[in-house]
């Protein structure tokens, strides 16, 4: 049962995002959407807590997020999709149940 | 009436939530008060003030280039912490360029960002009057 992880908070405000990872199984999905868009990047303080997750779970981001708050795809964690709104659909229908981390 | 020390903490992502865009939105209405008013961009509001915002993907409004015309409003105290930058992997090269226009210098364009680290932040903190945290 492959679920889709929804995160919407920062990873530098709240623990959300790193209690989705802390639960996450292999084989599952997460995508980072609104403010959880900031932490797709490389060098941070959040970067390695991410690269070792995406070992066993493929991550995705919603790309219209990341551009509005002035970061750019070439600035990712490598490995890291970038997904539309329609990617978003997909991502929702590939899987079998979703859960967002609020 | 003496003008008071005003400082307005951001400490917010924008877009996800409202409170960057209210905060600005204060800003602004302190400005017609004449105080004299310095804004603080720590943790997650470093992100307020990044350049190439481009919200055409999220349909809300980009309300970052009112930012560059908070000079003209002698908003020119913009206290941005180093280490907030560097948790999230960002250097001040991914900053806007903002400056305001000195009168008592010819209007020579000045900067208005004043890189700040942790302590320093405190105490740029504690001259002030009035604080107010989005």
């Amino acid at each position: 049962m492959a679920m889709l992880h929804i995160v919407n908070k920062s990873p530098f405000e709240k623990v959300s995002f790193r209690s989705c990872l802390n639960h996450v199984k292999p084989g599952d999905s997460v995508l980072m959407i609104e403010d959880a868009a900031v932490g797709a990047l490389d060098g941070t303080s959040f970067s390695d807590k991410l690269k070792t997750a995406m070992g066993d779970v493929s991550v995705y981001v919603l790309g219209g997020d990341l551009v509005a708050r002035g970061l750019s795809e070439d600035r990712m964690i490598d490995g890291i999709k970038t997904v539309d709104y329609a990617g978003f659909v997909d991502l929702t229908v590939k899987n079998e149940t979703t859960q967002s981390w609020l | 009436m003496a003008a008071k020390k005003f400082m307005f903490v951001n400490r917010k992502a924008p877009y996800g939530t409202v409170y960057a865009l209210e905060s600005l939105e204060v800003v602004l209405i302190s400005a017609a008060f004449e105080q004299d008013v310095s804004l603080a961009f720590i943790d997650d509001g470093v992100y307020q003030i990044t350049k190439g915002q481009n919200t055409d993907g999220i349909g809300q409004k980009n309300f970052s280039n009112t930012y560059k015309a908070l000079g003209d409003y002698e908003i020119n105290k913009l206290y941005v912490e180093k280490e907030s930058l560097e948790e999230r992997g960002l250097t001040q090269d991914d900053l806007m360029d903002l400056v305001w226009e000195d009168e008592d210098d010819d209007w020579a364009e000045k900067p208005s960002i004043i890189l700040v680290d942790r302590s320093e932040m405190a105490d740029v903190m504690a001259e002030q009057e009035v604080t107010l945290s989005f």
